[in-house]
């Protein structure tokens, strides 16, 4: 009898080495600590819910803590697991470019088609990438790794998880999370630094009515933009090929069940499964080091030198411009890609100074024009360093 | 003037297009002769032990290639061609990516898939064929009589390269049978970056010159096409009117949106923005909805009766 209680005692101590509680740590729960916060951020702030409830969730998966000797294939670092298998998506770089097709069937380029001038202000917001670049190079990280961190200040999530996966897989993680934290971020990052740049006589600033864009013209767009853009840089091809690709299925106008299946249920099906992975990623013991803060301070510089870069722009492209074609600077933000959040704040803060300016419109031609910038600038960063 | 605009935007595009035509061509065949060594006395062995000469072939491409069905042929003099067919059949013929195959010219083909049923002549010029299976030629090699001592091999300066060179005559130029015939123990653009880019500006300066490069070109033809798109729409306008004169149709701005338009836009945004909308009223009804039976949907045919015992 007394054996067999041994056995039962001795299983269950087993069992509890089993056990989450047997093998939690500080950073565990750390980490669980910032999953509720996404959580809490999208769900009462409503700060990028379809990003932050997947990342948050998946931050809370990833740190589920397990006995990672027993080799229990759980881990999503542990070959063969479910989640391993889901995050190969991630590691092997297919996520961002089906992301990129919905992205595609779902923007409409109009504004930018109408106005391509607002093409450049996408260009220079892209001066973050290479800001953060610098300054990560300056802190010690080498090129490659200065390189995917940079990305982050693209404000395009599936770019920066293409473009580390390739140049600093071991980082990709912490600048997967950085990106999208960032990018719910947005209204809370960029309103100071428009304020701080522009005048009270720039943010009242009207713009001309954008023209009226033909079918023709919305078709050509997405053909010539991937010739030109690819031609150019054909490391993102990836990138830029399926987002124009979704835009031709868009707008050719004879393919909409493909266009609303992939700026519906794929895109859809593609960003539960890249948040939660990605949110998973971060497994306490991978996640939890020096160079993850350095990257999340980087990450904040980047988005700020993207925005200050667009904003500064688009007021000397104004002492250019005559004065029937002023650009308002406060659509100088848009030139970062998230992708229609920065366009939004464009039209909040300038709504604030004049009820009767609705910048929404003009701010979606850099918005979209960055969302081309980044995936070229990654496609150039990519060429040069890998 | 508009003439001379189209003009310049076309030269600008003709420019590209022949910039883009300057570019050297490269040969497009997956797989190259790589290496060649004619006299083995104290090299790489086969699997039998034997020190016997060796070709490498080289699949350049970053996809596998199969050599099933190619033809290897070696001449050391006009028309006395040896021709081996690679056989079909032997999963070892598929090369993975940038990966080699060696093939050893022991003429004993009888000895496996990588045995060629010729010898190399060590004494005269060897010429070195490789066919696909279209008997199309993928590459060749002539190499000379006397350019390579015992143990020395022909080789091409790094895999795939254009220019070949002696190996096994000196301690940098090694011999690298089945391997890549440059060893790569650095990361050389990263080192280039280190060393002349350590503070990341000339990256910077390059790469923001590109992307304002491909956004300005896509500026500048789209600025063409919206060009060439007002004036066709405001001609169509003009004819649906009956207006011949160009200025008058300027100033009504034909084809372009009405301003009602932009009233109307900037109204909903404004309703939006604000949630100014009627109230309406709402009726919900809920009506309870009565499906017949059918056997199809009965979960009693679904479930599985327990045994009875009889």
């Amino acid at each position: 009898m007394g054996d067999f209680i041994d056995f039962i005692g001795n299983n269950l101590a087993d069992f509890w080495t089993y056990t989450g509680f047997a093998n939690a740590t500080a950073g565990h729960f750390a980490m669980i600590f910032f999953g509720l916060l996404f959580i809490y951020l999208a769900v009462a702030k409503e700060f990028e819910p379809m990003l932050l409830i997947p990342i948050g969730f998946g931050i809370l998966i990833g740190n589920i803590p397990f006995n990672m000797e027993a080799g229990l294939k759980v881990g999503i670092y542990e070959e063969g697991s479910v989640l391993n298998i889901l995050y190969q998506g991630v590691t092997s770089g297919w996520y961002p470019p089906l992301i990129f097709l919905g992205i595609g069937a779902m923007t409409d380029f109009s504004a930018l088609i109408s106005n391509p001038k607002l093409m450049l202000i996408g260009a220079a917001a892209q001066f973050g990438i290479f800001g953060a670049y610098m300054i990560a190079l300056a802190m010690g990280f080498d090129p490659m790794q200065a390189g995917a961190i940079g990305i982050i200040g693209g404000a395009d999530g599936p770019t920066a998880i293409f473009l580390s996966s390739k140049l600093a897989p071991n980082l990709m993680g912490a600048i997967a999370v950085s990106a999208y934290s960032y990018m719910a971020l947005v209204p809370v990052i960029q309103p100071p630094i428009m304020r701080l740049l522009t005048t009270k006589e720039e943010r009242l600033i009207r713009m001309k009515p954008p023209r009226v864009v033909s079918h023709t013209e919305k078709v050509m767009f997405p053909i010539i933009g991937l010739l030109l853009t690819c031609f150019l840089v054909p490391s993102g091809l990836p990138l830029l090929g399926m987002l124009f690709f979704g835009n031709l299925l868009k707008e050719s106008g004879v393919t909409r069940r493909l266009a609303e299946t992939a700026r519906g249920p794929l895109i859809d099906t593609i960003t539960i499964l890249l948040g939660l992975t990605v949110g998973a990623s971060t497994q306490a013991s991978e996640f939890l080091t020096l160079d993850s803060i350095l990257i999340f301070t980087l990450g904040a510089l980047s988005f700020v030198i993207a925005t200050a870069s667009g904003v500064i722009f688009v007021k000397l492209f104004n002492l250019i411009l005559s004065k029937d074609n002023k650009i308002n600077p406060l659509i100088g933000n848009a030139g970062v890609s998230a992708v229609p959040d920065s366009a939004r704040i464009s039209q909040v803060i300038g709504l604030e100074y004049d009820p009767s300016n609705y910048l929404l419109m003009h701010a979606m031609g850099p918005n979209v024009a960055g969302v081309i910038g980044s995936a070229v600038a990654a496609g150039i960063l990519l060429g040069f360093l890998m | 003037m508009k003439k001379l605009n189209i003009g310049i935007y076309l030269s600008l595009l003709l420019m590209v297009v022949g910039l883009c035509s300057c570019g050297e061509r490269k040969s497009n065949t997956k797989v190259v002769l790589n290496e060649v060594l004619i006299e083995n006395e104290s090299n790489f062995q086969d699997d039998y032990g034997i020190h016997s000469a060796w070709i490498e072939i080289f699949n350049r491409s970053f996809g596998s290639t199969d050599l099933a069905g190619c033809l290897l042929k070696a001449s050391s003099q006009p028309g006395d061609t040896a021709t081996y067919f690679i056989p079909k059949g032997d999963v070892l013929t598929v090369i993975k990516p940038r990966q080699h195959a060696l093939f050893w010219t022991d003429g004993e083909p009888n000895r496996g898939t990588f045995h060629t049923n010729f010898k190399l002549n060590t004494t005269a010029d060897n010429w070195i064929g490789l066919y696909d299976s279209g008997r199309k030629l993928l590459d060749q090699i002539v190499i000379p009589a006397g350019t390579l001592q015992a143990n020395q091999s022909y080789a091409r300066i790094s895999d795939a390269a254009k220019e070949w060179e002696v190996k096994g005559a000196s301690a940098d130029k090694y011999v690298t049978p089945s391997t890549n015939n440059r060893t790569i123990n650095s990361h050389a653009k990263k080192e280039k970056f280190e060393e002349h880019d350590s503070n990341g500006i000339g990256l910077a300066i390059s790469a923001m010159s590109v992307v304002f490069s491909g956004l300005l070109l896509l500026f500048i033809l789209f600025k063409l096409v919206g060009k060439i798109s007002v004036n066709l729409s405001r001609r169509n306008a003009m004819k649906v009117k009956g207006i011949t004169d160009k200025k008058e149709a300027k100033e009504k701005k034909l084809g372009e949106a009405p301003s009602e338009v932009f009233a109307a836009i900037a109204m909903a945004m404004h309703e939006m923005q604000n949630d100014v909308h009627d109230v309406e009223e709402t009726v919900l009804t809920i009506t309870r909805v009565k499906r017949s039976y059918s056997p199809w949907s009965s979960k009693i045919y679904t479930l599985r009766e327990n045994p009875q015992k009889k």
